[in-house]
């Protein structure tokens, strides 16, 4: 894609308003429709798009493979975390209610906050692993 | 401690999976998972040892929500007995087959097998344990997805293929069963399978209940590889890894009969599924066909591990068959055989890993000669085949017995008939193997034979033993089988 100047200065432009919008989605998630599933494909698509317009090895020394299988399993322990410090606060399992001493609803806020940046990591790492993998066949 | 138990025995395989996914040594992940599910197991006893004692169901509120609105994780006998029996096989599968997951998977995949291990098995006790409709179906998921790529992990090509077609089949049948559940939710407004019950009462005749139903039993049919929806099996089974084989069979088919039971019984109420709609005739004649149909193309298969997978299509029928008995006794019979084949089918694919790992193959013909060869394991194969053929003293017997009991009950002495001939179908594939095995000299210019490691067989003589055991003893299956099906039959009628 060396040769296409229109697209490469137009996902230039594109990928950080991407990025943005993923993360508006992701907060968004507290209040209505949104949330981590989505942000991580959206955040997913931007690097896709930079890996098809860039190359895959361009995209790969930004995030490579290794680290991403580090990412897919840790996402799922930040979210399984919060669930283990809620039973350490002597709640149930996910009961986001504890994790404010003070006002329960501030504990459901953090608790989606901290849930959803598990999810959001997970997710994003796992669609671009998927794309790795599919992208990288027969090289 | 004690009334966080059924959120532990659901997070901690979690986690540990994604441990296992960091770490990705093969003795600390086999550690790690062997740990986890030996603690789930010991979780599940605990718990349906408190519902036998207090006669009281366990309700977890997930995240602190009260249900019908938060999720809800119910414990009650058939889930607790389920429970136990999944976390059983999940534990004893750990310890048969670290040896032959270290021979037929690629080194640097040990780790995610562990990883994918452990998922399955979260994934297997959320689908009993939670009382959410909803729930259910995201749990089927994680158990179907890290199934599909356990079975992938087998060393022959055809296992890719396998797992594919399992996931097209799988996917649908999952699809189907969120179909029914949305149209649940579309009437009722709740996911909760006991609030669903109630409301669904007055509901029961609309269309939208009647098909919702009928798009969750097909779902979950397909699930169960109920024949004919069962042809994603035979390939499977017979191409998965020796240890996912054993822990697939005993469990994977199990659990989505449960599901089954709980949305007959609880949800839709005996007397609604099984008196006001033909679902009985319909799943009596489907059982009938499925134990001939398997045990007859049992009979023609020269791998042994589709042998015996066909088998299992059998032994389904089997299971089946008591639901469409309709009475307690057949019922009694079903939940018996749930655990009563898990062993013996789950002892016997431990068997044909150990024959895997020795012969090389698991085709009929290079296991010439083996019986003096590997003595333990083929003499361990004809019990397991006495077990399977229903010999008296074996587990295999009971749960026969309570079928026909069940069959006679309501005056089909034609169903004890056709139980008799299968038995006689079982004699002659499992006769097959045992002829070759033993009457059979091994050609000259074939590779000697062994016996498999220790931890093998050692752990399907446990449960080949187990079989003779709860042949005799039967005051754990049946006696909490029985109280089971009290529940699920008093609680509507």
């Amino acid at each position: 894609m060396r040769g296409h100047l229109i697209l490469r200065v137009v996902s230039k432009i594109l990928i950080p308003f991407l990025l943005m919008f993923a993360l508006y989605v992701q907060f968004h998630g507290d209040f209505g429709p949104g949330g981590g599933f989505q942000a991580g494909v959206i955040v997913a698509a931007a690097f896709v798009l930079y890996a098809l317009i860039f190359g895959l090895r361009a995209m790969q020394k930004i995030i490579s493979p290794a680290l991403l299988e580090i990412a897919v399993p840790l996402g799922v322990l930040i979210y399984a975390g919060v669930g283990v410090y809620t039973w350490i606060l002597g709640g149930n399992f996910l009961d986001y209610n504890m994790l404010d001493s003070h006002d329960p609803s501030h504990g459901q806020h953090l608790g989606v906050l901290l849930v959803e940046a598990g999810v959001l990591l997970t997710v994003s790492s796992t669609m671009l692993l998927i794309f790795y993998t599919f992208a990288g066949r027969g090289r | 401690m004690l009334d966080q138990l059924p959120a532990i025995i659901i997070a901690v395989p979690l986690i540990a999976a994604a441990v296992c996914a960091l770490i990705r040594n093969e003795t600390v992940c086999w550690l790690i998972a062997l740990v986890v599910a030996f603690a789930s197991f010991v979780g599940s006893a605990t718990m349906l040892g408190q519902v036998q004692k207090y006669g009281e169901d366990i309700s977890y509120k997930l995240g602190g929500w009260a249900p019908p609105v938060g999720i809800e994780y119910k414990v009650d006998l058939l889930a607790g007995y389920v429970l136990v029996l999944v976390s059983l096989i999940a534990t004893a599968v750990l310890i048969y087959g670290r040896q032959s997951v270290k021979l037929e998977i690629k080194k640097n995949l040990h780790g995610w097998y562990y990883t994918m291990y452990l998922l399955c098995m979260c994934g297997l006790l959320g689908i009993v344990i939670t009382g959410d409709a909803f729930n259910a179906f995201v749990f089927m998921e994680i158990s179907s997805l890290s199934m599909y790529t356990l079975i992938a992990l087998g060393k022959d090509r055809r296992a890719v293929a396998a797992a594919y077609q399992y996931l097209i089949m799988g996917t649908i049948g999952a699809t189907m069963y969120i179909i029914g559940v949305g149209l649940l939710f579309t009437i009722t407004g709740t996911l909760n399978m006991a609030d669903l019950a109630m409301r669904l009462v007055p509901l029961l005749d609309t269309p939208a209940a009647i098909s919702g139903m009928a798009f969750i039993i097909v779902g979950l049919s397909l699930k169960i590889a109920l024949f004919p929806l069962h042809l994603w099996l035979p390939n499977a089974y017979a191409f998965a890894p020796s240890a996912v084989t054993s822990f697939l069979a005993a469990t994977a088919t199990k659990v989505s009969i449960y599901l089954l039971m709980r949305y007959l019984y609880t949800v839709f109420g005996f007397g609604f599924s099984i008196e006001r709609t033909p679902i009985p005739e319909v799943i009596m004649v489907l059982s009938l066909l499925a134990i001939f149909a398997g045990s007859f193309t049992a009979l023609f298969q020269e791998n042994i591990k589709r042998m015996l997978a066909y088998s299992s299509v059998a032994q389904i029928g089997y299971i089946t068959l008591g639901i469409a008995l309709a009475n307690a006794t057949g019922l009694t019979g079903s939940l018996v055989h749930i655990f009563n084949h898990a062993v013996m089918k789950g002892a016997l694919f431990m068997l044909v890993g150990g024959i895997a790992m020795q012969v090389g193959t698991v085709r009929l013909s290079d296991m010439a000669g083996a019986g003096k060869a590997m003595p333990l394991t083929m003499f361990g194969f004809v019990l397991g085949g006495f077990s399977m053929i229903g010999v008296p003293g074996t587990v295999g017997f009971v749960s026969k017995w309570y079928l026909a009991m069940g069959a006679l009950e309501n005056g089909w002495w034609w169903i004890v008939a056709l139980l008799m001939l299968s038995s006689l179908l079982v004699l002659v594939y499992m006769g097959r193997v045992i002829e070759v095995a033993f009457f059979r000299e091994r050609p000259v210019d074939a590779i000697p034979l062994k016996e498999a490691p220790k931890s093998m067989i050692v752990t399907a003589w446990v449960f080949l033993l187990a079989c003779v055991y709860l042949g005799f003893d039967t005051s754990f299956t049946v006696g909490v089988a029985e109280q089971a099906v009290n529940v699920l039959l008093g609680g509507v009628q």
